[in-house]
Parts: structure tokens; C-alpha cells; sequence
């Protein structure tokens, strides 16, 4: 018999009995915790529980596209895809970042500079770490849900400037919602949505912002989606038709390529944008996914100020394009009488100092007609000394110089018609007479914008009526202004701007078109004065050239302007709108001829002789 | 009196208990997996319990005391087979997942240690043959005891070895120890505890991050609280009624971790709710008063000794996880007796519950 058998010691039932109630004890201890879990905070686990499960993703509406005034798209959107990269396991995170820079293809130190730019951040807001993902990064995050769970794919939908720098200057650019503006929205924007921040994305920026949608998804432990709960679908963005004729605008983009300026078209009748070139720009698409720090420096401190839209913030000096101001002012005030002429030795002199004719040898005798066609200085020096600078002031803000012409693009620019009162009010003194010269000339305190220009020389020839210019198509609020102009002015000074582009010896001889009465006026503003720019060797000007058509009520009026060019502004600049007018004729006559051979009759009949179908000349 | 055991004498209420409780494991384990690639795991669980009751049944023909006879031998065994483990294991299975899924070399080991330490202890105790512990017993109980502990500590397992020391202390108690050696004990416990903490930059990284997960989970989601928090918001939002079979969202789609063993207990609460959770609590009071039962009525001292020893062993082992998926205490990877799923730990238990029938079957053989 073994030394353990048999009931050799009392067992202990007492001992035994309290091991037991120890266990009851414990049990009803448990049971309070469970209690306290289960049924006093269960709400509050409940909603953690919903939190871990339900995924809300937002569904980015598409920003609504812009067209050109016959539907061709300039600007659009598409879906694509960014990856986020979770942070709220650092040590996790160490230990797959050469895994992801890897697979990627991101640069150890860019990801690093990104997670560190993100520090301060709370630690579950995911980083955007590449924002706009190729087929191949979408494919790695796929394939590495499991083992990478740090990384996530989010739908964005992407602005695509499908033609580049196109129209930059007036369509401006999107980016992320500014911190302020955040604020400022009460709400509407969430952290990373994209906002219009400049040009046409920004001035209808509620239009073209659509209302993001949501989807809420049941996800796993592992993020991987497994049903969809409920879809509140986007609304896309409504599209924004533009004034603006591709055509056009891609002729007057070729024509400025190489160059520094800005052109502007307008339809003369209505204000309606046709083309719209500032240069040198920028391309829209480098903003559409995240621009480069360098990138955005680079645009911000060039010299040369891409991302200036030249076409209305350029504030410039006129020079002889202001001479049709000076001609409307001289036969409206009838202060000088229509047959004056003057001795153009090819300089005069004004209070004790002599201003020089641009051309040295001098026009000979000059009346008003010669003065606008050879653009006679010491013409228009001797009537801005007769109407004085209020009277020259009065004509140019009537007819819309220096002040803004309420074009739909933020910011802008006035320029500046100087007036007696205006130098008393910002510089203490009194108006120099002899500014008064310069002026007259175009020269000195006054500056414009282009746009500014091209409205006045449609409003002279309209007879004193200034359109509000206008991008967008359809635009049901813009309005006309009226400075009324006698017909006697309004003929007289066409003619003259006739006769620069339509008479030999006019400034703008070589760009005369067939069939088409193209009008208009160079200028060639100095940067400096002669005697500066002589000393100083500096040939640099600005060469202007407004030009419109036909010569009465004219249906498109153009304003150039090249910037820091050797040549005159009818050289410079006058290609570029003679360009673009022969192109809306040819396209006129084009559409013409394609209305009347729809509505000829459908069987063949005899030949029909080819009228040339000349929109513009009217009897 | 009979003068043979026989297997109708087996504890008949027991078992029916603890087919109760397995049944909910079983359920749970299938609701845990079935939508995964897992799928299917209850039949291995079943298989596993099958391989049990025939070691139960086996260890139950197997006369205690014989297995008492042998204690030095089984014990030098199971410390050599540790000391083997630790050489190979260090070097193979140096870094261990910080929770255990179960299985390997290391794991069945420890588990086979505790089957040996209830018999080596008991063999001890009922050798006292006093109702008074002396220091020096005491002492030989702590090296008993401290010696497999120590090995499986450092393997590392620190839940394992953690289970260990309740045998030892239920026995003394029962032994008799001098209320004044306990309280030195318990001193002794509580002055480790700092010395303990001090030393927790000696520990294994997985173990540092174990106890910071314990004393701030909220603070790092993503990884070492994230498993205490994930089962508090499964046992949390099952509420009073619970989810449904099938339906806890923690659970279903995996926020539980390892929900099928170690947490088990977290998703059976999600989905059953607190009443479930009672349910289970009773069931594992029943087991254990039942068991304290049959400690009660054992024929001598040495089986009294032998089932209270599987009783401190299941006692701690429910105590220590269910404590551990309310965020009681720390995560240690002890599992759920025979309910998580795992097939050493699974077995281990039949054949503690072998030993139990064993002690039963014999308390009227002479």
C-alpha cells in the first residue's frame, strides 16, 4: 500500500469552504466589471464601436468644367487617386517607411520632410503623402493591405488644364483651402479641399465648386471595406461658359509666345471676352495636384511675373494709343477748333523745355487727320497745352482710363488718369504744366491697363458707349455705360485711326487687311524719358497697338501690348491684332458660306459663283 | 464499498458542465471564425476536445498515487525537458508574438509543468502530515515552486509561470500555513512588485509594451492598447442582450484580437451580452465549487491536494482573462479554459480534469 493512501490526515473543510467563497467573491467581482462595461458605459463603447466600423468617405465632386463660347472645354476635371499614409503608430511607422519609400518610389528625406511638416498635427489625421498616385502606386497599396495597412487610397478629383498654360492668366489656379479661409466658411470646407485662389477658378468659385458627397462604409480591422451602408452621391460642379473663342485665343497665344505682354479681345458690341494673353505665365496643371515649394518660389519672385495677368493688372504708360483720347477730346471740347494745325519741326518747346516728335526730322505741317495716321507728337503736345490736364483727365476716365472696367476676375488694376486735384491730394504740390505735355502724349503720370485701352477705343468708335468687359458667357448682369460722343467726333477720329492701318505712311500701313476695315493706333511708350534713355543706351519700349473693326460700331477691338521690345508698337504688337482680326472675319465668312450651303437647295443645281462674303465692309 | 474504480463513478456534473462550457466555446469559435479565412477552426477545436477526453480517461485509469510515487522523477523531468527547451528555444523562438496563439515546444512544455507541479506539490504537502506549515516547508515549496517558474520566466511566458504560483499558494493555504508566514508572504509579494517594476527595462521589449499597454491604453490605438481597447469596445457595446450570434461588429470584422482564443471571452460578451457573460461566470463557478466539492471528498489528503491544485490552476486561469478583456490586468496570454480556442492548453485541462476523476473514482476503493 502506498504511504499516500488512506485517510490519513483530516482534509481541511473549512479551508476548503473558504477557497470556495473566494471564488464566489471573485466571480461577483468580475460580474461588476462586466456590469460596468456591458450596462453602465455601454453607450459610450457603442459609439466607439460605430467609430472602428463606419468609415465616412467623402466622394470629391467634380469642380465643374469651363468652355470656350462654343463648348470646347478649357478646363475640366478627372477622378485620380492620392495615398495617405496613417501616423498614429510612430514606431510602427519606422519601421515600414523603406518599404514605402520603395514601393512608391518617394524620396527618404521628401517623406521624412513631410512627416515632420506634419508634426504638430494631431496624430490621426492621416498625411497625404502622394497625391496624385500612378496605376503602379495604386496597385502596390492593394497588394499590401495586409502588411501595410498604414497607407490608403483616397478618390480626389483632379483639375486637368487640358491645353496648359492656355488662358492661365485669366483661369487662375485652385489649391488648398488657405486656414482662413477655413474659418471663414463656417464650415463648408474641409482640411485639403480645393478652392479657386486666382482668376476665373477663384471669381466663380461657387459655381464650379460642386456639394461633396459621402459614402459610409463598414470596414474591417484592417481598413478593407466590406459593404456599403449608404451613398450620398456629389453634385458635380456647374460648368462655366466663357466669352472666350479658342480660336481666337490659340492664335493670339502663338503670336505672344516668345514675348512679355498681354493681349485682350473684346467683342466691341458687348463687352464678351474673345481672347485673353498674358505673358510670360504659368501652367495651371502645376497647381492642380500640390506645387512644389520650389515651383510656387520660383513663379512668386521671377522677375518677369508670371502670374501677373498683364491684360488687367499690368499698369502701364499708354503712350500715342492715347492720342485718340487726346483727338476725342480736342473736337468734343471744340477748345481747339477742328481745322487747327500745327509745324511739326520734329520737336517744341513747353515752359522753358523742349520735348522731341518721335521722329526727328519732323512732320512738316500737321492737322488732326495726319497727326492720328503719322502719330505727330508735337500735334498733340501743343493741344494737351490748349486743353489743360482736367479737360484731358475728364475725356479719359469718361472714356474709361484709369479706373477698372469691372471685368469678372479678381484683382483688378485701375491705373491712373492724374488730375490737378490728384497730385494736390498724394503729393502736396502743385500741377506742372509740363506734365501736362507728357501726358497729352500718353507719357508721365498716366498709366492703363490694356483692357482699359481696348474698351475706350471701342467706346470712341461706338459713338461713347463702354461695355462692361465679360468672361462669362450669358453674363446677365453686365452693363453699358454711355459717354455719348458727337457723330462729327466719332468720324473724324475714325477716320484718322482708318488711315493709320489703311493709308501709306500710317503707323500701321503693313497691317492693313482685304476687305476688311481694320482701324487703330500704335504706341511706343519710352521706360524712360529720351534723354535718359539715350544716355543710358536703353532702347527698351513698350509697343502698343490697339486695333478694332469695322471703323463704325465696331464688332472687335483688340488691345497689344509687347512689353521691353527694340520695336515700335505697330511692329511689336500690331501683327498680333491684325492677327487675330483676320481670324474672326475668316471664321465669319467661314460660318457664312457653311449657313448658305445648308440652306441651298439639296438638288445639285448649276454651279454657283463664289461670292466673297465680306462681313466686316458694309455699304 | 466497490474494491475497484469505475468510470460511472466520474463526476457526471462536472462533465456536464464542462460540456456546457465548451459548447459556448465551441458556438463562439465558429461565430469568431466563420467569416474568415479561419473558417472551420471549431472542428479542430472539437478534434482537440476529443483527444482530451480520451487523456482524461486515460490519466483516470492511471492511480494517483502511482503518479505520486513518481513525483521526483516527473518533476526532474519536466525541469530537464525546460532547461532543453530554454538552450533549443532561445536561440529558435527568440522572438515570440507578445500574444500567443498557441503551440509550440515551449508552450506544450509549460503546460505539461503544470500537470507535474499539482502532483509534485500535492505529493509534498500530503507529506507535511501536520496542520502546520514550518518555515523550512515553506521554503522548500518556494524552490519547488520557484525553480520551473524561474525556467518558464525566462523562456519568456510570463503567464505561464504566473499560473504556477497559485498551486503552491492554495496548497500551503490549505496545508495550513501560520497566518503570520502568509502576511510575510504577501509583504514579500508587495516589496517585489516595486523591485519588479524597477527592473521592467530588463524585460523583452513585448513585455515592456505589455505593461504600457496596461497602464495607457487610450494612448497608442494603433498598437499596444490597441487589443485591451478593442476588447473593451467589444464587451462595452454588447450591452446587457449583446449583439446577436454572429452580428457583434467587433468580433465580425476583427477588431477583437485573436477573438477566438485568448479574447474569446470578448466576443462572446459583444455578442451575448452581459447575460452571457453571467451565464459563463456561473458555469465556471459551478466548476469550481463542484471541483472544491470533490477535493472535499477525497480519500486522503493527497487527492484533497491533487484537485485543489487543477482548482487553483482553472480558478486563476478564468480570473486572470477575464480580468484581462475588461482591461483589469494586463495582457499575459493566458487563455480561457476550455473555451479558447488552442490544443495544449485544451489538453492540459482534460487531463487535469483526468486527475480530478482519477481522485474521485478511488475515494471509496480501498
Amino acid at each position: 500500500m502506498s504511504p499516500w493512501s488512506g485517510n490519513d490526515q483530516k482534509v481541511p473543510q473549512g479551508r476548503l469552504a473558504l477557497v470556495s467563497y473566494v471564488f464566489v467573491v471573485i466571480v461577483v467581482l468580475l460580474m461588476v466589471g462586466f456590469w460596468k462595461l456591458q450596462v453602465v458605459q455601454s453607450g459610450h463603447f457603442v459609439d466607439l464601436a460605430e467609430r472602428n466600423q463606419i468609415r465616412s468617405i467623402p466622394i470629391i465632386a467634380p469642380r465643374g468644367p469651363m468652355l470656350d463660347r462654343e463648348g470646347r472645354v478649357l478646363v475640366d476635371s478627372y477622378p485620380s487617386f492620392s495615398i495617405l499614409l496613417m501616423r498614429d503608430d510612430p514606431k510602427a511607422l519606422e519601421k515600414v517607411l523603406p518599404q514605402i519609400e520603395d514601393g512608391l518610389g518617394i524620396e527618404a528625406s521628401d517623406l521624412q520632410q513631410q512627416l515632420d511638416a506634419a508634426k504638430t498635427e494631431p496624430k490621426f489625421l492621416p498625411v497625404i503623402i502622394k497625391p496624385a498616385a500612378t496605376q503602379a502606386d495604386i496597385a502596390f497599396v492593394e497588394s499590401h493591405r495586409a502588411d501595410l495597412p498604414v497607407l490608403e487610397l483616397m478618390m480626389v478629383q483632379r483639375r486637368r488644364y487640358p491645353h496648359d498654360s492656355m488662358l492661365a492668366s485669366a483661369i487662375g489656379y485652385v489649391g488648398e483651402v488657405s486656414p482662413q479661409q477655413l474659418e471663414d466658411s463656417d464650415g463648408h470646407y474641409r482640411p485639403g479641399d480645393l478652392v479657386g485662389k486666382a482668376g476665373l477658378e477663384r471669381e466663380y468659385n461657387e459655381q464650379l465648386e460642386g456639394k461633396d458627397g459621402e459614402r459610409r462604409v463598414v470596414v474591417n480591422s484592417i481598413g478593407k471595406v466590406m459593404r456599403t451602408l449608404d451613398n450620398v452621391e456629389a453634385i458635380p460642379g456647374k460648368p462655366v461658359q466663357l466669352t472666350i473663342d479658342y480660336d481666337l485665343q490659340a492664335i493670339a497665344e502663338t503670336d505672344m509666345a516668345d514675348k512679355q505682354g498681354a493681349v485682350v479681345a473684346l467683342d466691341a458690341r458687348t463687352g464678351e471676352v474673345l481672347a485673353m494673353v498674358s505673358r510670360p505665365t504659368f501652367d495651371p496643371n502645376d497647381f492642380a495636384v500640390r506645387i512644389q515649394q520650389q515651383e510656387w518660389a520660383k513663379l512668386n519672385t521671377d522677375k518677369q511675373t508670371p502670374l501677373l495677368n498683364r491684360a488687367i493688372q499690368a499698369q502701364l504708360a499708354p503712350g500715342s494709343v492715347f492720342k485718340i483720347v487726346m483727338a476725342t477730346a480736342m473736337l468734343e471740347s471744340k477748345a481747339v477748333p477742328e481745322s487747327y494745325s500745327v509745324y511739326c519741326p520734329g520737336y517744341a518747346s513747353f515752359y522753358g523745355r523742349t520735348f522731341h516728335c518721335w521722329k526727328p526730322q519732323g512732320h512738316g505741317e500737321v492737322s488732326l487727320h495726319k497727326a492720328i495716321v503719322d502719330s505727330c507728337d508735337v500735334f498733340f503736345y501743343n493741344i494737351g497745352q490748349r486743353l489743360g490736364i482736367d479737360k484731358i483727365s475728364y475725356y479719359a476716365m469718361g472714356l474709361g482710363l484709369g479706373r477698372r472696367t469691372g471685368i469678372d476676375l479678381p484683382s483688378e488694376e485701375p491705373g491712373l488718369m492724374p488730375t490737378e486735384e490728384w497730385v494736390e491730394r498724394v503729393y502736396h504740390h502743385k500741377w506742372y504744366a509740363g506734365e501736362t505735355i507728357s501726358v497729352a502724349v500718353g507719357q508721365g503720370a498716366i498709366t492703363v491697363t490694356p483692357i482699359q485701352l481696348a474698351r475706350m477705343a471701342a467706346a470712341v468708335a461706338s459713338g461713347g458707349t463702354l461695355v462692361q468687359p465679360h468672361l462669362l458667357k450669358n453674363m446677365t448682369t453686365a452693363k453699358t455705360a454711355q459717354f455719348p460722343l458727337s457723330d462729327n467726333t466719332v468720324e473724324q477720329v475714325t477716320q484718322g485711326l482708318f488711315g493709320v492701318v489703311n493709308e501709306g505712311g500710317g503707323t500701321g500701313y503693313h497691317l492693313r487687311l482685304a476687305n476688311i476695315d481694320l482701324c487703330g493706333k500704335s504706341g511706343t511708350a519710352q521706360l524712360m524719358s529720351y534723354d535718359a534713355a539715350n544716355r543710358l543706351g536703353n532702347k527698351k519700349m513698350d509697343g502698343w497697338f490697339v486695333g478694332f473693326a469695322p471703323r463704325r460700331n465696331p464688332e472687335i477691338v483688340i488691345a497689344a501690348i509687347v512689353q521691353d521690345t527694340m520695336e515700335h508698337g505697330g511692329e511689336a504688337a500690331g501683327p498680333v491684332v491684325r492677327d487675330i482680326v483676320k481670324a474672326f472675319y475668316d471664321k465669319k465668312t467661314a460660318h457664312t458660306q457653311q449657313q448658305a450651303s445648308l440652306t441651298a437647295p439639296a438638288q445639285p443645281g448649276p454651279p454657283q459663283p463664289l461670292v466673297a462674303t465680306v462681313g466686316a465692309r458694309r455699304p | 464499498m466497490k474494491d475497484r474504480p469505475h468510470t460511472q463513478d466520474f463526476d457526471w456534473v462536472l462533465l456536464a458542465i464542462v460540456a456546457a462550457i465548451t459548447g459556448l466555446g465551441l458556438m463562439e469559435i465558429y461565430s469568431s471564425t466563420h467569416a474568415s479565412a479561419m473558417a472551420g477552426l471549431q472542428w479542430k477545436q472539437l478534434m482537440w476536445l476529443g483527444l482530451g477526453v480520451v487523456g482524461m480517461f486515460i490519466i483516470s485509469r492511471i492511480d494517483y498515487h502511482t503518479l505520486m510515487d513518481q513525483a521526483p522523477a516527473l518533476y526532474a523531468f519536466g525541469v530537464a525537458t525546460l532547461l532543453i527547451v530554454l538552450a533549443i528555444g532561445k536561440s529558435q523562438f527568440g522572438a515570440r508574438r507578445w500574444v500567443s496563439l498557441g503551440g509550440g515546444p515551449n508552450f506544450q512544455v509549460s503546460e505539461f509543468m503544470k500537470l507535474i507541479i499539482i502532483i509534485v506539490l500535492a505529493r509534498f504537502f500530503a507529506e507535511v502530515r501536520t496542520d502546520h506549515l514550518s518555515i523550512r516547508d515553506l521554503v522548500k515549496v518556494a524552490l519547488l515552486t520557484g525553480i520551473p517558474v524561474g525556467l518558464i520566466l525566462i523562456q519568456p511566458d510570463l503567464g505561464t509561470a504566473m499560473v504556477l504560483v497559485p498551486v503552491a499558494a492554495v496548497g500551503a493555504f490549505l496545508a495550513g500555513i501560520e497566518w503570520k508566514h502568509a502576511a510575510v508572504g504577501l509583504v514579500l509579494i508587495a516589496l517585489l512588485i516595486p523591485v519588479g517594476w524597477n527592473m521592467r527595462h530588463h524585460l523583452k521589449p513585448y513585455q515592456q509594451q505589455r505593461i504600457e499597454t496596461f497602464l495607457h491604453p487610450e494612448e497608442n490605438p494603433r498598437s499596444a492598447g490597441y487589443q485591451v481597447l478593442q476588447s473593451e469596445i467589444a464587451v462595452g457595446s454588447g450591452g446587457f442582450w449583446g449583439k446577436g450570434f454572429g452580428k457583434g461588429s467587433q468580433n465580425q470584422l476583427g477588431f477583437v484580437p485573436v477573438r477566438y482564443s485568448d479574447f474569446i471571452l470578448a466576443a462572446l460578451a459583444e455578442e451575448q451580452g452581459f447575460i452571457g457573460v453571467c451565464l459563463v461566470l456561473l458555469l465556471y463557478l459551478g466548476l469550481i465549487l463542484r471541483l472544491v466539492d470533490n477535493a472535499q471528498k477525497a480519500k486522503d489528503r493527497a487527492g484533497m491536494f491533487i484537485v485543489m491544485g487543477v482548482t487553483a490552476i482553472l480558478g486563476f486561469h478564468v480570473l486572470v482573462n477575464a480580468s484581462m478583456v475588461i482591461g483589469y490586468m494586463p495582457v499575459t496570454g493566458i487563455p480561457l479554459p476550455l473555451m479558447s480556442y488552442g490544443g495544449s492548453a485544451t489538453a492540459f485541462v482534460f487531463l487535469a480534469l483526468g486527475l480530478v476523476m482519477n481522485v474521485r473514482m478511488r475515494r471509496f476503493v480501498n
